[in-house]
């Protein structure tokens, strides 16, 4: 017999999981909300997005080739990830160079910086987006008003975002429906409740994620309104919360490890975002409530546990 | 609903290639290798020199201590010598060599297999002959029966609980064996509950086997004191905390023995061990072993004497097919990869599993993304990624401090973890220092 036999300690099989396999589901749930996009904000979407990810993935192509000298190995999927949350973070108008500017700090700074995928502190993609928000102030706020397929690009017709509005106290009725559907101003990929609803509920359904982020946050949301007397139904459907609850606070990387653990973050989450779109100078606060709680994420992780074997048992 | 235990668990394919086969009797090995150390405790000493002629089921080896367990000969023929020899474990350590000379079996065993439901033995004489028998666990553990038979001073269990969960995928040796043998195992389930002086037993078993749960609940109206507990599948529910987690709902305490639930395990095969022991005075030396694999002509149970090469076990079978890049003894999560095929059968040997070689090579790691698949599937509800990395860094206080003593090693982290990292060998490694280290300060004081 010539069999060269394999010696490994257990477990002999593995699940088959892969890190690429989450990465991609997570861009399936993004689909929805990317064809509301493209629907409402029509060719700026577009250049916007693929901009993004081109910018993000050769960033990273670059960075892991010339400046790390490894095998640039980009097939994870998570530098398109990145590219699309940004996206879905930035006005349909942006100019292609902002853009780009953004990819490279998400990239460069947000997550290779500190090591590449796994090592980052902040979610990549905020990182830039804020980035972008405190450099470009004036692009970055001048929210392009919903027109079917459009054609305008960055000579889109600009108005006020519902959370605009709220903060100039300005009087307005927001419809309910254009918020679910998508029908209102805003980042290209925040704005269509219904898209990001049927994300999550992909997300749930391949269990990418659970449900203690999300709900957590939505929850803390809606008391916290109710508690102040804002209609919470709006904070809920307005700028990027479910955007963020969803898909940007749930990044493993960024986010706690334990269940308990992900219900304060949550909290904390919700409760920052409240405070910030209220009383802060912003009107949208989801962006800074999930790099803040990013920074509590190593704290968290450290002093909540999960649920030990035999924790609650009185021991002899 | 089906009871599960509550904390983590993972759900690999079953693959019971070899379920529904029936036992075969597999052929008496030419040559007889017996280990000296085939369950958890003190290797035995052996009784016997080269030259000495042995019966089967004659007394080779004694106990090495409480905590040990007696070997008898598998065969009837010559000893030819006592040497060290490759095990599961892949260490070298002694063994009785028997050139085998016919099966001229100890006059004292019973070999009539009719049904003997007739025990008056009193329980210190129940544990005596499962002690004499050398009977330990053999759901893997390999732990000495008569120890778990025995709580320590002012523990009293209340029930017994058999395992037959055989959660392990491939694996169907106690399914075999509790189809064919149904009412001894219930029959060795009552003499342990004598043993034990409790009335209440239950039987958890994984609902896939659905044939033997239902033979079960035709026979127990007449062996009062047993339930059947079906169960959820859910991989690891044959470790011994979360068995009694899921047929209790009563956890054992960290650090603490099972008793202190009241609960004493046993596995489906045990029982069945002990029946042959106590009922027909038969000694230890054969069980049945699963020889399985995807690319095996043949998967089947098969009734085999300790000692016997697993390599003739796989002719057997239909030979070792091409393919095969791993032998496994025991499941895929918990099994030991051996070295050869030259290595002998042991008591705690349940399985021998060929994984082809696309199966057995393992993926390239990459970085931990810190999705907490690992946390969530750990049944014991630690954090398998922290303490991988304070092991990885030699943070053997903190480790401890994590609970790292607490891992039952069922591999659910490696298993799951979709970066490939080698989770469970890092903690395996934890382990180890920070046993030593316990050992020390207990030393020093």
């Amino acid at each position: 017999m010539n069999h060269k036999l394999i010696l490994s300690p257990s477990p002999h099989i593995h699940s088959g999981n892969t890190v690429s396999q989450a990465m991609y589901g997570v861009l399936a749930a993004l689909i929805p909300a990317f064809l509301v996009s493209l629907w409402f904000f029509g060719i700026g979407a577009l250049i916007v997005t693929a901009t993004s990810v081109l910018s993000c993935v050769l960033c990273e192509y670059l960075i892991r080739k010339y400046l790390l000298k490894e095998k640039p190995d980009i097939g994870d999927g998570s530098a398109i990830l990145t590219g699309v949350l940004l996206a879905f973070n930035l006005p349909s108008n942006l100019p292609v160079w902002i853009v780009v500017i953004g990819a490279a700090v998400a990239i460069g700074i947000g997550k290779m910086s500190f090591g590449g995928l796994g090592c980052n502190i902040f979610n990549p993609a905020l990182a830039g987006r804020v980035f972008l928000l405190i450099s470009f102030p004036v692009q970055m706020t001048s929210w392009p008003v919903p027109e079917v397929l459009s054609l305008h690009y960055t000579d889109a017709l600009t108005g006020a975002t519902t959370l605009t509005q709220l903060k100039m106290n300005l009087s307005a009725d927001f419809s309910y429906t254009d918020m679910l559907t998508g029908n209102t101003g805003g980042s290209l990929g925040e704005m269509s409740g219904i898209a990001l609803l049927l994300g999550w509920a992909y997300l749930s359904w391949k269990k990418i994620i659970t449900w203690h982020i999300p709900v957590s946050i939505l929850g803390t949301v809606t008391l916290f309104s109710l508690l102040i007397g804002v209609d919470p139904v709006v904070q809920l459907l307005s700028g990027g919360l479910l955007l963020g609850a969803i898909f940007m606070a749930t990044d493993y990387v960024t986010s706690p490890m334990s269940k308990r653990g992900m219900l304060v973050y949550g909290v904390g989450i919700g409760l920052l975002t409240v405070v910030i779109r209220q009383w802060g100078a912003y009107p949208e606060g989801m962006s800074f409530a999930i790099l803040i709680m990013n920074a509590f994420t190593p704290l968290i992780n450290m002093y909540i546990k999960p649920k030990r074997f035999g924790e609650s048992v009185q021991h002899g | 609903m089906l009871k599960t235990f509550r904390i983590g668990g993972i759900h690999p394919a079953a693959n019971k290639l070899s379920a529904g086969k029936a036992i075969e009797t597999a052929m008496l090995p030419e040559q007889a290798v017996v280990m000296l150390s085939q369950h958890i405790g003190a290797p035995a000493q052996a009784v016997v020199a080269k030259g000495d002629r042995v019966k089967t089921g004659t007394l080779i080896a004694k106990a090495g201590g409480f905590v040990s367990a007696h070997i008898h000969s598998p065969v009837s023929g010559t000893v030819l010598k006592i040497d060290l020899m490759t095990d599961a474990s892949g260490y070298s350590k002694p063994a009785i060599f028997i050139q085998t000379e016919g099966d001229e079996w100890e006059e004292s065993i019973i070999r009539d297999e009719s049904l003997c439901t007739e025990c008056r033995l009193s329980p210190s004489e129940i544990i005596e002959k499962i002690t004499a028998c050398g009977i330990v666990g053999l759901g893997g553990a390999t732990f000495p029966t008569h120890v778990k038979l025995s709580p320590p001073p002012g523990m009293q269990a209340s029930v017994l609980i058999v395992n037959a969960a055989e959660c392990e995928p491939y694996l169907t040796a106690d399914h075999a064996l509790m189809l064919e043998k149904s009412e001894e195992i219930l029959v060795g389930i009552q003499i342990l509950m004598k043993a034990l002086q409790v009335n209440r037993a239950v039987i958890g078993i994984e609902n896939n086997k659905k044939d033997a749960i239902a033979r079960f609940q035709q026979l127990i109206p007449r062996y009062p004191g047993i339930e059947i507990c079906p169960l959820k599948m859910r991989y690891p529910q044959g470790g011994e905390k979360q068995l009694i987690d899921a047929v209790l709902r009563r956890q054992v305490p960290s650090g603490g023995l099972p008793i202190a639930t009241g609960a004493v395990v046993q596995n489906a095969g045990t029982v069945f061990a002990v029946y042959e022991a106590v009922q027909k005075n038969k000694p230890l030396f054969e069980r049945v072993v699963t020889v399985t694999g995807k690319s095996l002509n043949r998967p089947a149970n098969y009734k085999v004497r300790t000692g016997t090469p697993v390599g003739q076990l796989i002719q057997a079978a239909g030979g070792l097919p091409e393919d095969t890049g791993k032998i496994i003894s025991g499941g895929p999560m918990m099994g030991k990869a051996l070295v050869n095929t030259d290595v002998p059968v042991t008591k705690g040997c349940s399985g021998i599993l060929l994984l082809p070689r696309n199966e057995a090579l393992r993926g390239e790691m990459s970085n931990c993304i810190r999705c907490a698949r690992c946390i969530s599937v750990c049944p014991m509800g630690l954090e398998p990624n922290l303490l991988m990395n304070l092991s990885l860094h030699n943070r053997w206080e903190e480790a401890e401090q994590e609970h790292i003593m607490d891992c039952i090693e069922c591999g659910s982290c490696s298993y799951t973890c979709p970066a490939r990292r080698p989770v469970l060998d890092y903690v395996r490694l934890g382990k180890g220092k920070v046993g030593a280290l316990i050992r020390n300060r207990a030393a020093k004081k």
